[in-house]
């Protein structure tokens, strides 16, 4: 197999027994650094010695034990994101060999299959870079609570059990619940841009995780009790019609969200509603 | 109450979470603390499921009483009972509050909840969302906690690290009234002020180097309230899960729902059979649980299930392939409904291992998992108190005492989950009290739920009481805080000023170095067999880390976002850990639970059916080991055997019974 470098939506594609597989040797790692905002960006090349099973950040602790560039420069660890190292909470996301994903599950001897490839990494470019590879996604969360992505309970003491669902909702519910808040699907998009500054979030698209969560509320029973907030919220600017409909969103995702179907839906829904609001003025 | 009443929070996972949520709905705010922004906490890996008693096990026999019994026997008699009742009880109900939070449960055709078969019960009573439970509770209440979020009841401050307590007063009118922090960007380090303080901070599985905890399980906090005088209880009781996939960086678990669904564990009867898994002939396989444990099969606990492995591979040489690894296989099943039920493990070893688990047995072998020791807590015990213990409880017994709130604690008092520090908590896996020597799977989720639900009500009475509202923490002097700044300052002054640009560093002083031979050694030494020997090699090991520390030097001196000293500075605490890890398991002469000597083979109930607690004493730098009683009021202790055939003679009626 090749490095895989292409966007593709089917993870499954690396599952064949990879060449490289297996044995130990040196893999060559360019990364683009930066020692905060405003610091000007410079690359650094590592030779890492690689073992069988080895990934991304197997890599990077090798880095930080031993900071020392292919030059033979002294220089600090690299920083990165990271927490469960098994794809699921969406911590490490970064732009690998121009391909956004997550850093826990790429896997050496998949990306950098023979001997003297090299693997470069980057951090995501929609979002401010805190420092090297780690970047702020803050405006991630921020969006969900312009969406009231939440199911408005009355309170934590006890009620009883919940509505009762089909398999089928369960099933269509459960794999948008899936979503980690990676920023995959945000940094493929051509119409989500990089925006520092918090006061326009709030006017910028979205984008297409926020999209699809609003569908995953508004298809709960008790969760649909918000559902014109979260339409009105996504009517206006930064609201589902930014969507330019390119589909880069779904092939990115780790998670296999069907982002356009999401959006398909709350598209409907908005026009729907808009109409109905138009002639109701409510 | 006053309007300046406030309480902190310290990790985001369930726990903390729940604790959030709990205490905001009661109108006090919440400073909320975590390393990670709290929707990527640790609690997001957790696959399996969680327990309750349900209405179909219900009707089979089952009970919320039956729960408790096996939990604690499940944890070898070493937890207080009380608390295990009380959580029983209310597991019914956090699975309903989570339903109506909308976590998307897996469902029968009907629409009911579903359930699935977990280690050491015979009932199904575990509800699960896919194989991705954790994620699917941790984001519930992660949505919740959005909405008191966006109400301002909770400020969260991610990317924050929990440093040190700030206390008051000496001795056991110590009080804790708010904590010193540091922001990981910025690096500023400043204190915050509160009326209580709940630890959520989860497990240690890092001191072990490779486990199966996320990289950020590394103890520190909960080491540093240790350090501060909080109390540890059980350090020594680490659970090491039977089913992992060992890799370069963290070994990840295969759920114990892999064999809940009828995963079967084997090796080829022949030694050194090289053959592929499916041309070797059923009857040429050796299923060795299935074998030694008829009536649990493959479902026996964790430590069992794990000593089983560890002994056909380690002593046996009976490993797959030669190796440290044995088959645990879902092949007979079909696979689309492995995907349904188990999708989110399935695609968990296709990605990083590259077969097909539908297709090929996977192959295993066991991991640090989970902390059932930690911070020490106390309680209020609740109104059930049986005139003697109770004996075994059978399926379909009446049971001796109903389900009803309050029976096992008393709802409300302010010092459940309580640590020896008046205000300061402990909640979740943090929290020692609940699993005793060995933790059931799929009762973790349950007992952080349950600590931040029912104990964040105590937090809220303890704020509202006396204490507090003679002396609020907002109404004291500044001098209380800075002291414990300048020492945190101090202490990143001394890292920074060690940092040396040029040159390789030394390995003997390379603080990641150092974070790996501690791994390595507590992981050969502390883990699935224990001897008074090795032991005693791993405590000077650790000594002679811990000197090496003293000298570290770092490779990084920025002012902005300096993730090694972070790193560097938690190793430090991570040793304190280990060193009472080993101490421990030296201390406690015996066999109970995951807790395995192999010079003290059985369980000595005489001498510890007793927790182990250990006291930090800063002027020595010494571990003050003590035992105390446990509350064994409830249930009679009685042989731990899950029915195993070849048992000694007096366990065999036992094991006639539960087959
Ligand atoms: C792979 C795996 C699978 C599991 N599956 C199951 C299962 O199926 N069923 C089950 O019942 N249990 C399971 N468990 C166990 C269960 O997941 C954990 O015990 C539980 O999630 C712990 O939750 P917690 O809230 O106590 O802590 P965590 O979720 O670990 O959260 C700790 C929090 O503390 C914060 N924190 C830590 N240190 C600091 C600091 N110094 N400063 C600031 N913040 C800090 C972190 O940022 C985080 O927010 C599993 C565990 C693992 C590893
Ligand atoms: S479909 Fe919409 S959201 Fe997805 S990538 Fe395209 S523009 Fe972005
Ligand atoms: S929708 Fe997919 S790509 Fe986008 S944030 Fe969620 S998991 Fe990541
Ligand atoms: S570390 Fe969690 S997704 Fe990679």
């Amino acid at each position: 197999m090749v490095a895989d470098n292409t966007p593709s939506a089917d993870n499954a594609q690396e599952t064949s027994t990879p060449e490289g597989s297996g044995r130990a040797r040196k893999v060559r790692f360019r990364i683009k650094r930066c020692e905060g905002p405003g610091k000007p960006v410079y690359w650094q090349t590592f030779a890492v010695q690689t073992e069988p099973g080895a990934n991304i950040i197997s890599c990077l602790q090798k880095i930080a034990e031993h900071p020392v560039t292919v030059e033979g420069e002294r220089t600090t660890p690299v920083t990165w994101d990271s927490g469960c190292l098994e794809e699921v909470c969406g911590a490490c996301t970064m732009v690998i060999n121009g391909r956004v994903r997550q850093s826990c599950s790429a896997l050496i001897d998949r990306i950098a299959p023979n001997d003297g490839d090299e693997v470069v990494l980057e951090p995501m470019s929609k979002f401010p870079v805190i420092r090297d590879l780690w970047v702020d996604r803050q405006r991630m969360f921020e969006a969900l609570k312009k969406i009231d992505a939440w199911v408005p309970i009355d309170g934590t003491y006890s009620l009883g059990a919940g509505p009762k669902e089909s398999p089928e909702t369960q099933a269509t519910r459960y794999v948008l619940s899936t979503c980690m808040s990676c920023g995959c699907c945000l940094e493929a998009c051509p119409q989500y841009l990089k925006e520092e500054d918090p006061a326009k979030w709030d006017s910028s698209f979205i984008g297409a995780a926020a999209l699809s969560q609003a569908r995953l509320f508004n298809l709960h029973e008790t969760g649909k009790q918000g559902r014109k907030d979260r339409l009105d919220a996504l009517m206006g600017p930064g609201g589902v019609s930014e969507c330019g409909n390119a589909q880069n969103c779904v092939k990115v995702c780790p998670k296999h969200i069907p982002l356009t179907e999401s959006i398909a839906a709350i598209g409907r829904a908005v026009t729907v509603h808009s109409i109905a609001k138009w002639f109701t003025g409510k | 109450m006053s309007a300046e009443n406030r309480v902190i929070v310290v990790g985001g996972g369930l726990a903390g979470l729940a604790a959030a949520v709990r205490v905001a709905e009661a109108g006090l705010p919440v400073d909320l603390f975590s390393l990670v922004p709290v929707k990527r906490s640790h609690s997001v890996c957790a696959q399996g499921g969680i327990n309750a008693c349900n209405e179909v096990a219900r009707q089979q026999g089952y009970s919320e009483y039956q729960h408790f019994d096996e939990t604690i026997y499940g944890g070898d008699y070493l937890a207080d009972q009380h608390p295990v009742l009380e959580m029983a009880n209310w597991a019914p109900k956090v699975i309903d509050l989570l339903d109506r939070m909308g976590v998307p449960f897996n469902r029968t055709s009907e629409g009911n909840r579903d359930l699935r078969l977990f280690g050491g019960s015979l009932f199904k009573r575990t509800h699960f969302a896919g194989a991705t439970t954790g994620q699917q509770l941790l984001y519930a209440l992660d949505e919740q906690t959005r909405r008191y979020e966006a109400e301002g009841l909770v400020k969260k401050y991610e990317f924050w690290e929990f440093l040190w307590p700030v206390t008051e007063g000496e001795g056991e009118g110590r009080r804790c009234v708010g904590i010193v922090a540091q922001d990981m960007r910025t690096m500023q380090i400043r204190p915050f002020r509160a009326d209580a303080v709940v630890m959520a901070t989860g497990g240690c599985g890092l001191v072990f180097g490779k486990s199966t905890n996320s990289i950020i399980c590394n103890g520190g906090a909960a080491a540093r309230c240790y350090q501060a005088g909080a109390w540890y209880a059980n350090p020594e009781m680490i659970q090491v899960h039977p089913t992992a996939i060992p890799g370069a960086d963290k070994c990840r678990l295969m759920s114990e729902s892999a064999r809940g669904e009828g995963g079967r564990v084997w090796v080829p009867r022949k030694k050194g059979d090289r053959r592929k898994a499916d041309q070797i002939p059923e009857d040429e396989r050796w299923y060795f649980l299935e074998e030694k444990y008829p009536g649990y099969g493959n479902l026996v606990p964790r430590d069992i299930a794990t000593r089983e492995i560890f002994d056909i591979c380690v002593n046996q040489h009976m490993g797959v392939d030669g190796e440290n690894q044995v088959y645990l296989d879902l092949t007979h099943k079909d696979p689309d409904y492995l995907t349904r039920k188990l999708g989110g493990i399935m695609e968990i070893y296709e990605k990083f291992v590259g077969d097909d688990p539908r297709k090929v047995p996977m192959k295993i072998f066991p991991a640090v998992h989970y902390s059932m020791g930690g911070l020490w807590t106390t309680f209020t015990p609740g109104s059930y108190t049986p005139e003697t213990p109770v004996g075994e409880h059978k399926p379909g017994m009446v049971p001796p005492v109903d389900a009803q709130p309050g029976h096992g604690l008393a709802i409300g008092a302010p010092n459940n989950s309580m640590t020896n520090i008046d205000g300061l908590y402990a909640f979740g896996e943090v929290n020692f009290a609940y699993h005793g020597a060995t933790r059931l799977g799929a009762n973790a989720l349950l007992s952080c739920i349950f600590d931040g639900l029912f104990c964040g009500v105590s937090v809220v009475n303890f704020v509202k009481g006396d204490r507090v509202r003679e002396a609020p923490a907002e109404s004291l002097p500044s001098q209380v805080f800075d002291r414990f700044v300048e020492q945190e300052e101090a202490k990143v002054k001394k890292l920074l000023d060690s940092v040396q640009m040029r040159g390789e560093i030394a390995p003997e002083h390379n603080g990641y170095t150092i974070a790996n031979e501690l791994g390595v050694e507590m992981n050969a030494a502390c883990t699935v067999v224990k001897t008074e020997g090795r032991l005693k090699k791993c405590i000077e090991k650790v000594r002679e880390l811990r000197e090496r520390y003293s000298k570290v030097v770092m490779s990084d001196s920025a002012a902005w976002s300096n993730q090694s000293l972070s790193f560097v500075r938690a190793t430090g605490d991570m040793l304190v850990i280990a060193e009472l890890i080993a101490k421990a398991s030296l201390e406690r002469e015996e066999s109970r639970g995951s807790h395995y000597r192999l010079d003290f083979p059985e369980r000595d109930d005489d001498r510890f059916l007793k927790t182990l607690v250990g006291e930090y004493d800063p002027a020595s730098d010494e571990h003050k080991i003590s035992f105390r009683e446990i509350d064994t009021s409830l249930v009679k202790p009685r042989p731990r055997t899950y029915g195993r055939v070849d048992a000694k003679p007096q366990d065999k009626k036992e094991a006639v019974a539960q087959s």
